[in-house]
Order: structure tokens, then sequence, then C-alpha cells
């Protein structure tokens, strides 16, 4: 326990660190405000295939709706600054709720399907989500929200970044943790082990719902308009490829394929026809040499390298 | 009686309109009860049926028949080397692998198609004279009538191959078991190979009559109707040829009564809604069996 926790403490200083060379490089504008913007992206990225993660590589639930959450915490957060001019840390705990309750609305009776069936459900329910808001003049509709105040920038995306990567990890690592990883290992063994599926397959989905509710605050307010059409299934295929790329199950990985997938996109967009060319020959290359992702269920943390790193710094 | 009027109006373009979902659902549910794949890219290859019957048409300068039959032995092939190059390698690989490389598979076929034949939207031919019958107090159209005809005649064509050939009798065995089916002699490959060959066919003519019924095409067209047709496969019980049909044509009908009725906005809504439904309290579709779960 003791070494968990010293592990977290080297965590939390190392990405410390990293934020401080990257804000300070983005202050001097060494980092252009393009590259600016791509960290904006890639923090969001991480929060969205993180918390995708808990569900579909911790618990093994197949969801292909999570930009459904998403859109909800993105209309959620801007009504709660646009027109209750309420302060933006309100409206990403207000985006986080209701995401959340919805999460665990809609997981109560979906979560009861199994894998295929699972995953075309919850693809349905995040379309009628967007349909919905489409259809709702209060938040401007089909043409999307206008005139929201832009309050997001990197050191916001950044520290609720850590916060979710923490609060997921240790909830990983928890007995509730625990129970979600039996189910995803054999969901019947679990059941006879003693483990209430339900409710924990119901748990990590209100979770990660919750999480894609903040990002989706985070999203909201980076640029002055949103509007339903960036929240398709498309977007929630997006996360589920940074999700499998990273390896389902780590959260290391998670973070890489929400840096990689990003990353490429960014680097290819000069080239706008080949960038999707690309990208899709990438997948499949992957899913061919690496079908279980980069990482697979490691964690950098249990890498021999960090070991070796900690070990020393144990020792001296 | 106005009412009722526009209710059967409506019943005759749900129809229409079903009958292409059902000829798409019919390659979904086929591949589906072999290889247990949702093929994303099968939306993409019913794009590419239109694009390849648009060409036929305007280039060639086919008629609409013959147009059909070239897209459709063409796009079979294209099935077949899709399934060769992206699915075959991955047959002992975990599910989501084969799912991850179909949305690549899809993605590829979306972006490919644009930098070939440009982004734009194409007017697609009149390639039949545009009348209208009037059926009683109701009115048919020629493209209705074309879509389901030819509707009519393909499917009764699957049911042949499926129920009477060897082939389809193995395809058969292979959904049912498909260790089982190589157990009794059957070369699961070449029956893979030929399910993704007849469902690719099926999705070109599909594409090629909503280029008919619609006047347009453009590279991202198969999208949503892949979805929904996938959709249709679930809501007629996966697997079942006769249940992919019926799935088809209840969507199609939801869909032009939502949209006839309600607002065309929430037409995509109604089918998800209906979808989930569904799969709550009937999970195993409309035909399904229930299967009772092993250890």
């Amino acid at each position: 326990m003791n070494l968990l926790r010293k592990n977290d403490l080297i965590m939390l200083g190392l990405s410390l660190v990293i934020f401080a060379i990257l804000q300070v490089l983005i202050t001097t504008k060494v980092l252009t405000s393009f590259w600016e913007l791509n960290l904006i992206i890639i923090g969001i990225n991480v929060i969205m295939a993180v918390s995708l993660n808990l569900i579909n590589g911790y618990t093994g639930q197949f969801s292909l709706g999570h930009a459904g959450f998403m859109a909800v915490g993105a209309y959620t957060g801007v009504v709660m600054t646009t027109f209750f001019h309420l302060p933006f840390i309100v409206a990403i705990i207000a985006g986080a709720v209701l995401a959340g309750l919805l999460g665990f609305l809609i997981g109560l009776p979906t979560l009861r399907l199994r894998g295929d069936y699972l995953a075309i459900a919850t693809l349905g329910l995040g379309e009628i989500i967007r349909i919905v808001i489409m259809n709702l003049d209060y938040v401007g509709g089909a043409a999307g929200f206008k005139g929201i105040t832009h309050h997001t920038n990197f050191a916001w995306v950044f520290l609720i970044m850590l916060f979710t990567l923490f609060v997921i990890k240790n909830f990983v690592n928890s007995s509730h943790g625990r129970a979600c990883i039996a189910i995803r290992e054999n969901e019947i063994a679990a059941e006879a082990m003693g483990i209430n599926t339900t409710k924990y397959k119901v748990m990590a989905f209100t979770i990660g719902a919750a999480f894609a509710g903040v990002a989706g605050c985070l999203f909201g307010h980076n640029f002055y308009i949103i509007s339903p059409g960036s929240f398709t299934f498309l977007a929630s295929f997006n996360y589920l490829i940074m999700v499998v790329m990273g390896g389902l199950g780590s959260i290391t990985g998670s973070i890489a394929g929400a840096f990689v997938v990003t990353f490429i996109s960014a680097v290819l967009a000069p080239w706008p026809e080949f960038r999707m060319i690309i990208y899709a020959l990438a997948l499949i290359l992957l899913m061919f040499y690496r079908p279980q992702g980069l990482f697979g269920y490691m964690e950098v943390t249990s890498m021999g390298i960090f070991r070796r790193i900690f070990k020393r710094g144990h020792e001296s | 009686m106005d009412f009722l009027h526009q209710f059967v109006q409506q019943l005759i373009n749900g129809v229409s309109l079903g009958s292409i979902y059902a000829l798409i659902a019919l390659g979904y549910t086929m591949i589906y009860g072999i290889i247990k794949l949702i093929n994303f890219a099968h939306g993409d290859i019913y794009m590419v049926g239109a694009y390849i019957g648009f060409f036929a048409i305007t280039r060639a300068g086919l008629s609409i028949v013959p147009a059909l039959l070239i897209s459709m032995v063409v796009t079979g092939i294209l099935g077949m080397i899709v399934e060769r190059l992206a699915y075959k390698p991955l047959r002992h690989a975990p599910r989501i692998s084969v799912l991850i490389t179909a949305i690549g598979v899809s993605f590829f076929l979306e972006y490919a198609s644009m930098y070939f034949v440009s982004p734009t939207p194409r007017t697609f031919p009149e390639v039949i004279p545009s009348v209208a019958f009037n059926v009683g107090p109701f009115i048919v159209n020629g493209q209705q009538m074309l879509i389901m005809g030819i509707t009519l005649v393909l499917m009764l064509i699957l049911t042949y191959i499926v129920q009477k050939t060897k082939l389809g009798k193995a395809m058969r065995a292979a959904s049912f078991d498909v260790e089982t089916a190589q157990l009794m002699g059957i070369n699961a490959d070449r029956v893979i190979s030929f399910t993704f060959c007849i469902g690719s066919a099926l999705a070109a003519a599909a594409g090629v009559l909503v280029g008919v019924y619609y006047n347009s095409i453009d590279p991202l067209m198969g999208i949503m109707p892949g979805l929904k047709a996938f959709v249709a496969a679930v809501l007629g019980g996966i697997g079942i040829l006769p249940g992919a049909v019926a799935g088809g044509i209840i969507l199609g009908v939801i869909e032009a009564l939502v949209s006839g009725f309600i607002s065309s906005t929430f037409r995509d809504a109604a089918a998800f809604a209906i979808l989930i439904l569904v799969l709550l309290f009937k999970p195993s579709g409309i035909f399904g069996k229930n299967t009772r779960e092993k250890v």
C-alpha cells in the first residue's frame, strides 16, 4: 500500500514537471497556437479514452455511445456558463452529474445485454441523444450553440485530466475495480463468486459517462460554437479506436492511444485526402500485427524501466 | 379518410425504402451468422456498388438491368477481396480486433472513393421514365415498382441458393457451427468467401436502386443505411434471413410513418428507439429463438 502511494507521488511529480514544461513552452510561444490547440484536444481525448476504457477495457462492456455522453456534458456546460453565467467549474460538475445520471438511467436497462447487442444498443442511444439535442431549439438545434465564452485552456485540461487519471486508476485498483475486471474475464464465474454484476457494470458505466461529460464540457468551452455534428457515432468510433490502439485494460495505453491518434491527425492535417486513408490502413495493420494494442494490459508503472528508476530512487 | 389515405401512401413509401434496407440487411445477417462480425464496412460496399452502377450507366451507356448486374458482379468480387485481405488473417483473433479492422476498412473505402471520384454528390441519371401508377387513390411511382420488383427477384434467387444448392447447404451448416461444419468436410474459407460475395452483391443492388430512387449518390452515403440495415438485421433476429427482410421492411415503414406524421428529423431516432425496445424485451429479435446461456 505504501509502495503504491509512493508510485502515485512519483507519477504526480513527473506529470507536474511535464505540465510545467509544456505550460512554459506555450506561454513563451515556442509551441504555436496550432500545437497548443492540439495539446488541449489530446488532453480531452485522454479523458474520453480513459473513461471509455473503464467501460470497455476493464469491465468488458462494449459501449459505442460514448460521444453521446460527451454531448450531454458539453451542452449542459455551455448552458450553465452562457445562460446562467455560472463559473466554469460549476459547469464542469453539472456536466459530469447530468452525463453520469443519464449513464445510470441508460445503463440500468441496457447493461443486461451482452456483446454486440450492447454495442448496437449503446450506439443507438448515443445517436438518440444527438438527435434529441438537434431538435432542441433552446440550445440552437442543428445549427449549433453559438456565443460560448472561451474558458478551456491548457492548464484546465491538464489538471482535470490528471484528476480523471487519478480517480480511474484508483477505482480500477480498488475492490470495485477488481469486481469489474472479474466481470470482464467471466461474467458467469464472477456472479457465482457473489459479485453483483449489474451493480458493478452500472457503476463503471456511470463513472465512465460522468467523465465523458467532463471531457464534453471542456470540449464545449474550447471553441465559440458547438454543434450536434461533433458527437456522431463516428466520434464514438474514434474514441474506441484510441482505447483499442493503446490496449484494452491499460490506462497508459489509453493515454498513448489518445496521443497517437490526435498527433497523427494533426500531422497529416495538410493532406486531408490522404489523412483518413493512411489512418485506416494504420488501423488495419495495427490489428494484424498487434491486436492487443500498443500496451496490452501493461501499465507504465509495472514496466522494467519504471521499476528500475523507482528502485534506484528507493535505495538512495 | 384523409388520415387513412396518407397512412397507406406512407406505407407504400415505407415498403420501398424498407426493401433497400432489407437487401443490405441480408448481407449483414449472413456475414454475422457465420463469422459473428458486425461488418461496419458493409454500408460502404453498398456505396461502391452505387458508384459502379453510376459509371456503368453514364460512361458505358448501359441500361439499368445490365448496369445492376455488372455492379453486383464487381462489388461481389470486391467483397471477396476485402474478406481475403482484411478479415481472413484475423480469423482467430479476438472479436474486437476484427471489429476495429472493419471500421478501418469502412474508413478506407469511404476516403479512397472520395479521393478517386471526388466528394461532391453525383446526380444519378434518370434510367426509367418517371411514371406514376394510380392504384385506386394511391400513387406508386416507377422507381418504387422497380425497387420492389428487383428486391423480390433477388430474394427469390437468394432463397433458391441458400435452400437448394450445395453451397447454400454449406452456408447454413457453417452458420450453425463453423467448427462442426469443417469436421463434416466443408471448406469454411470458401463458404465465408462466398457469403461475402453474395452479401456484397445484394448491397450493390441496393446501392444502384437507391441511386435510382433518390437521384443522388456520394461517398459517405453508406454510413447511415449501413447502420440501419444492421438495426434491421437485429430487429428480425440476427442470422435469420427472413428476419432480415422483415426487419428491413418494418424499419422502412416505421421511418416513413414517423417522417410523414411527426417530423423527418426524428426519423433516425425512431429507428434506434425501436431497436432498443426490441433489444430490451426480445433481444433475440422478432424471429429469433431464445438461446439458453451455458457455462
